[in-house]
């Protein structure tokens, strides 16, 4: 049971993705190019992407997390890290070269698994090769931060 | 570039949905939708008992284009602009900053934000600051 709500919300991020538009890179790119905007060939849409997700987001976790536990587990694991440390900075700036490199960060290029072809399937095995070897690397660090993933 | 149109409000409807999502699996698992975290750990080891339902979550994602194109009569192609060595190199970096970072756009820029962790506030700040200066850099100075 457990497993099949995990599909299904799966599929309902899926199509969250794919109709915000946030499932091709072209849009995502567009709308990365803010020197595009004079010219007007800026798309603003990610923008509502970003502002519908968190909207709802925002709300329902207020709703949630005022139960006692989730439906399918003991307690909500919630990320407890809390410090500003080099890989809170780095990570995220590695991880904003390749999204605008390609426009696809790991979301779209799951979508893409299906729709994209040969270039989409060379980006994810890249992805999962720099996930791997992040995981090893981490492993080997004594990280300041606990929780390797968001879990 | 291949221009794009202007979409608000699919954009925002598709965004309230990806929203639900991550509502849902705090409701279901009490787990963040970190889409870099959860597919991170579908590759070894495994330490948990939870890699079944991770499997089942990606494939949700990777067979919504299908539901779509189902739907509608028309699948929903990705444009994708990037050569063979950027789309390699791109998916290296993305793959490697996530989880080095803790997390992607899901992650820190929808659950993170929607929790006003301060560390999910600053990855934002810094991977949108980062993917702009690289478009600018590829498509205005180069």
């Amino acid at each position: 049971m457990v497993i099949l709500a995990q599909f299904a919300i799966g599929l309902l991020l899926g199509l969250g993705l794919v109709i915000a538009g946030m499932s091709d890179p072209a849009k995502v790119l567009n709308f990365l190019d803010l020197a595009a905007i004079p010219t007007g060939g800026w798309d603003a849409s990610l923008a509502f992407v970003m502002a519908g997700a968190i909207a709802v987001t925002f709300l329902g976790y207020r709703l949630v997390l005022r139960r006692d536990r989730p439906v399918f587990d003991t307690r909500f694991h919630l990320p407890t890290a809390t410090a500003i440390d080099a890989r809170i900075l780095v990570g995220p700036a590695i991880f904003g070269i390749g999204w605008g490199l390609a426009g696809f960060c790991p979301g779209p290029a799951l979508t893409a698994l299906t729709t994209g072809g040969a270039p989409a399937w060379l980006f994810l095995l890249t992805m999962f090769a720099g996930m791997a070897a992040a995981s090893r690397l981490a492993a080997r660090t004594p990280a300041p931060t606990p929780a390797l993933h968001r879990s | 570039m291949i221009a794009t149109e202007f979409t608000p409000v699919a954009s925002l409807l598709g965004g309230a949905l990806i929203g639900a999502a991550a509502v849902a699996l705090m409701a279901a698992t009490g787990r963040i939708a970190g889409i870099s975290g959860i597919a991170a750990r579908l590759l070894p080891p495994y330490a948990d008992s939870g890699l079944a339902g991770r499997v089942a979550f990606v494939l949700g994602i990777v067979l919504a284009p299908l539901l779509v194109g189902l739907a509608t009569g028309t699948l929903p192609l990705p444009q994708i602009e990037a050569s063979t060595p950027v789309l390699l190199l791109a998916g290296l970096l993305v793959g490697f900053g996530a989880v080095w970072g803790n997390g992607c756009t899901s992650g820190h820029g929808v659950c993170g934000l929607s929790r006003l962790s301060m560390r999910s506030v600053v990855a934002t700040a810094v991977f949108m600051a980062a993917a702009f200066a690289t478009v600018f850099v590829t498509r205005h100075l180069i």
